[in-house]
């Protein structure tokens, strides 16, 4: 047989640099801060450190914002189609829930950011 | 007027050459009627041509072969002098550079199969450097590393598989198997 053990160390050694590209590539950075706006207005910026909740009153109601170490979601609103709720947690850099109707908005943000602006 | 003769003397060398150049093309043609999801990824199936050649013959037949199928397969596609035939032989010249290093590595230890992975990163390792300094400079390949890497893994191993498997054959079954490896 001609498989020897140094191809078998070829062989890892390829998938490695296969996920490493991966990571490198595909893998975005993790956010470390939540911007939340209301009517286009912050209002608050949070890092996400500790766990605590906020509600941010829109035209339809109060929506409610939840913070988390390392991550934020939009736990309730009272939007009709629930769009941003249903988006469930954020973690990643530049995700952002918008909750339209109600006019309220949650953007992660980390140390680079993948967009110099959004805008909705 | 004296009609004057030039004549090429044609060592068997020289003939041995042309046959397993005339296999790797072949490989090439039929490769390029295959359909493939991304420009690039190809199975690169002319490498295990090059690879026989390399073991059996050395580099220098290895680079004739690789270089030959390079010019000859732009030829007959019509490619020669495109993009895709600088990119082809970008991915020869680096793939090449890195077997001529590549086959001083103690054979022990080290067989085909770790040749044609490293051959293959090297092909695509080539194609991609020229891709990004000349065609699409900026950030857009990035994201396609991964996938690129990925093939050149896969197909690596696949091409390096096959070399092993002709090395192994017996010389009778060779024969019927590969003329390529005919003297």
């Amino acid at each position: 047989m001609l498989f020897r053990a140094g191809d078998a160390g070829v062989l890892l050694a390829g998938a490695g640099l296969v996920i490493a590209l991966t990571v490198y590539a595909w893998g975005g950075s993790r956010g470390d801060t939540a911007v939340i706006r209301a009517a286009g207005q912050v209002i608050e910026t949070v890092s996400l450190t500790r766990t605590q909740t906020f509600s941010v009153s829109g035209p339809l109601g109060a929506t409610k914002i939840e913070i988390e170490p390392g991550r934020a979601r939009v736990a309730r609103d009272p939007s009709p189609r629930q769009l941003c709720v249903k988006q469930g947690w954020l973690t990643q850099s530049g995700q952002a829930a918008l909750c339209l109707p109600n006019q309220v908005s949650l953007e992660i943000r980390g140390r680079i950011s993948a967009y110099d602006s959004l805008g909705y | 007027m004296t009609r004057s003769v030039i004549e090429l003397p044609v060592t068997a060398d020289d003939r041995r050459i042309a046959r397993l150049a005339a296999l790797a093309i072949g490989l090439s043609l039929a490769e390029a009627a295959l359909p493939s999801p991304l420009p690039g990824v190809k199975p690169g199936l002319a490498n295990i041509v090059v690879l026989l050649v390399l073991l059996q013959y050395g580099w220098r037949a290895a680079a004739w072969v690789s270089g030959l199928r390079a010019r000859a397969g732009g030829l007959l596609l019509g490619s020669l002098f495109a993009p895709g035939f600088w990119l082809s032989a970008a991915g020869a010249l680096i793939s090449l550079s890195v077997l001529a290093l590549a086959r001083h590595l103690p054979s022990r230890h080290f067989g085909p199969v770790s040749l044609s992975v490293l051959a293959a990163f090297g092909h695509i390792g080539g194609q991609l450097a020229l891709a990004g300094v000349w065609f699409l400079p900026g950030a857009a390949l990035i994201k396609l590393l991964p996938v690129f890497a990925a093939a050149a893994l896969v197909f690596g191993t696949v091409n390096g598989v096959v070399v092993m498997r002709l090395l192994a054959a017996p010389a009778s079954d060779r024969r019927q198997s590969a003329p390529c490896t005919l003297p």
